[in-house]
């Protein structure tokens, strides 16, 4: 595994210029700037139609921006040809996206199979220790395992090309709350021991604030707050910021009710 | 049942036609079907077309879209030059192939369409290229729809092909149009069970393929895939190249012809020949076919080939036409009219006796008389041609009902009273067997049919092949073709055509 030279946040690693997108006219991201320092992790938080995705997907071109330009490691996404690019980064697909008609380990050597690198054996262990599966699920087939394994085994995906950014687009949406939380714990031990740049889009405010280091909060195409987790529950960002975390507070409060009322 | 055996075992060479068109029309839909759907699954446009298309090509009844690559083939002579064969295995190929796309390419488009849209960007996100995503994602997750539409286009063509027959393709069609010409069940059922036999061993095939492709087994789909090629294989070494020396007679589609077809094949034979039989073809195929090469001899009729090619309709009396029909052949088409048989071959309108006595009618005029009340049955291609109009606007025949039956129903149409008066031939054996009067033609509107022997301008050359069959000229006469015909034509006793052709042969001093 890369291990960077210094585990502390440094200039900007990602950076979006005055970027638009807009889909039959309705703007799903409007000019929008914003810069991402190496090591951070970021969560990307808002309603569904609020352009998080949208944003996330400029990084690895899965949808190029109408109008300004993203800037990753020096150099403008488009300069290089998507394919390329994309073997670059890590990416984590919302409802998981595993080939069905591939095996666990081929679906986990993709990235270097496409690169004309076949990965070893060894390999495909050590990356299905990394999400903590033992080797014999090497020869398993998605459908035989279970929805938290299988979002392990887009993790381990995502991380078999070595990439130095992990983009997750609503990872963890479609597992039930236990798996999801402890999904969520390794992939924030892995971002710290890979020395990741990482960016999640979730809409759940909890999750942004328990795992990320920063917390964007998009509404209509904009970034509305842009805070640390702990600024955020101190209150700042703004209304709809407060609004989003409003939700998980009062339930954090009501169950604290109930504790005290046993 | 032992009938059935027999025809079975002889059908080896028919199967091999088969089995090798079939393929062939089906490895062409495949192919054609594969690109297009790609094509179609990136642009709505191409697959919009493409589906309606094929929809289209599926609605015309597959013997016509058969018959209907003749005058197109023909016409791109133009463009690819004479040598672009018109009947035979070519047309049928192309036709098969269209009738064998719409399921490949449907089933190829549906499936790509109800692809997980996960699946498709996740092979975007990992980094494929538009190639690395066909080739590792969209074509494996397709394989077993797009071969369960292969396992229905081969059904579908096995049993097509069997039609293949109408424009000269050897198929085991053959056997089915010449039993049901002459009435021999055992050999429609023989060709029947040949054709199906083939289309369930294919369908079995390609289902294990379709199986291997589901479950993700490579050897079951790599045996399927042996088997059927190996089928294929042995089908082509079965078939024989045919030698170019190889004469090639043609016959329309009832008994009288296959019966001449085989009593000039038998002379060749004995001449030295190698003789080939393409049977069942249609009365227009047949002249296009001769001037064209497709095939080297047929037998045809004064009066038919003076309306049908020379487009006449007047009626300058027997020898006067016949002396036309050969200067215009030698002059238009190069092909030489090499005599007439000796008997007429005529169509005549026939009621039976007791009807036609009960009614009072001996001549078309009486008939015209009766004819409002009265229902006419004609072959399938009486009411179109242009003798029948002459001769209902000469008398002014207008019936209460006109109905159509193939050639070998019709006399069993007037027997059991589904049609009055039936348009009849001269020459045929059942017209006395069936006890039938032939309504008198007093104003001589039906043109005279002598039968002739027509050889194509190339095979023409062959002073050899002409000499071996001159002596059939004037040989023929109509109460002995009337008799071969019923030899083949009745239910008890029946002979092949190749049996009635040698007794013919007998009777007539060869």
């Amino acid at each position: 595994m890369d291990q960077p030279a210094s585990p502390t946040p440094t200039g900007p690693h990602l950076r979006f210029e005055n970027v638009s997108r807009s889909f039959a006219g309705v703007v799903a991201v409007a000019a929008t700037d914003c810069a991402i320092a190496q090591g951070s992790f970021v969560a990307l938080v808002g309603a569904s139609g609020s352009g998080k995705s949208t944003l996330l997907k400029m990084v690895n071109r899965l949808g190029d921006p109408d109008q300004g330009r993203v800037i990753f490691e020096g150099r403008d996404v488009r300069d290089a040809p998507p394919a390329a690019l994309r073997r670059r980064l890590g990416y984590v697909f919302q409802g998981v996206g595993l080939f069905p008609h591939m095996t666990v380990a081929e679906n986990i050597g993709i990235g270097p199979r496409l690169a004309g690198k076949r990965a070893s054996a060894e390999r495909i262990a050590e990356l299905l220790e990394l999400v903590e599966l033992e080797p014999e699920y090497a020869v398993r087939m998605p459908h035989e395992l279970s929805g938290g394994q299988r979002q392990r085994i887009g993790v381990a995906r995502a991380l078999a090309g070595n990439p130095h950014l992990l983009l997750m687009d609503e990872p963890f949406g479609a597992l039930d709350p236990v798996t999801r939380d402890g999904l969520g714990k390794r992939v924030r031990l892995l971002h710290e021991r890979l020395g990741l740049t990482t960016i999640m889009v979730t809409h759940d405010m909890a999750e942004a604030l328990l795992l990320a280091d920063r917390v964007l909060v998009m509404d209509g195409g904009r970034i509305v707050a842009d805070e640390p987790p702990q600024a955020l529950l101190a209150g700042a960002g703004g209304d709809i910021a407060q609004g989003l975390v409003a939700v998980p507070r009062e339930q954090a409060a009501a169950l604290a009710r109930l504790d005290a009322a046993r | 049942m032992s009938d059935i055996l027999t025809h079975l075992a002889g059908m080896g060479d028919k199967l091999s036609a088969h089995v090798l068109l079939a393929a062939a029309a089906l490895a062409l839909g495949i192919i054609t079907a594969l690109p297009l759907a790609v094509w179609a699954s990136r642009s709505p446009p191409v697959s919009r077309i493409a589906l309606g298309f094929a929809s289209l090509v599926q609605t015309i009844p597959a013997l016509a879209l058969l018959a209907l690559f003749f005058p197109v083939l023909l016409s791109l002579r133009s463009v690819f030059g004479e040598g672009l064969p018109t009947l035979g295995f070519l047309p049928a190929l192309l036709a098969l192939a269209l009738y064998a796309l719409l399921p490949i390419l449907r089933n190829a488009v549906t499936a790509r369409e109800h692809m997980a849209g996960g699946v498709l960007e996740a092979a975007d996100g990992v980094g494929m290229t538009r190639w690395q995503k066909l080739r590792l994602v969209e074509a494996p997750l397709a394989a077993p729809y797009i071969m369960a539409g292969i396992r229905t286009a081969a059904v579908w063509t096995i049993g097509a092909a069997t039609l293949s027959t109408t424009i000269g393709q050897p198929s085991l069609g053959d056997p089915i149009f010449a039993g049901l010409q002459t009435q021999n069940w055992a050999l429609v059922l023989a060709g029947c069970i040949a054709s199906a036999g083939l289309a369930m061993v294919a369908d079995a095939l390609l289902g294990a393929v379709e199986r291997g492709f589901a479950r993700r087994k490579r050897w079951l789909v790599w045996s399927g895939i042996a088997l059927a090629l190996a089928g294929v294989a042995a089908a082509g070494i079965a078939q024989r190249p045919t030698t170019g020396d190889t004469i090639v007679i043609g016959a329309k589609n009832f008994s009288e012809q296959y019966i001449l077809a085989r009593l000039i094949g038998q002379r060749l034979e004995s001449a030295g020949y190698s003789v080939e039989y393409r049977d069942g073809l249609g009365s227009a195929v047949v002249h296009q076919a001769l001037t064209s090469g497709g095939i080297d001899i047929s037998v045809d009729y004064t009066g038919t080939l003076w309306t049908n090619q020379l487009g006449r309709s007047d009626n300058p009396g027997r020898e006067a036409m016949y002396d036309e029909l050969v200067r215009w052949e030698r002059e238009s088409t190069g092909t030489l009219v090499l005599g007439q048989l000796g008997f007429e071959n005529a169509y005549a309108l026939a009621m039976r006796e007791d009807r036609a006595a009960a009614l009072g009618i001996e001549t078309l005029g009486d008939l015209a008389r009766a004819a409002p009340r009265l229902t006419i049955g004609g072959d399938v291609e009486f009411f179109e041609r242009p003798e029948w109009i002459a001769v209902r606007s000469a008398y002014g025949l207008d019936f209460d009902r006109q109905r159509n039956f193939t050639s070998t129903f019709l006399y069993d149409a007037l027997t059991g009273g589904e049609a009055d008066v039936i348009s009849a031939y001269t020459s045929d054996g059942r017209v006395a067997a069936d006890r039938l009067r032939i309504i008198e033609d007093t104003k001589g509107a039906f043109p005279s049919y002598d039968a002739l022997v027509l050889i194509s301008p190339d095979a023409a050359k062959d002073a050899r092949l002409v000499a071996a069959l001159e002596p059939l000229v004037g040989a023929i006469s109509v109460e002995a073709m009337r008799e071969a015909n019923l030899s083949v034509d009745r239910l008890e006793d029946k002979r092949s055509p190749a049996q009635a052709a040698r007794t013919l042969a007998d009777k007539i001093g060869f």
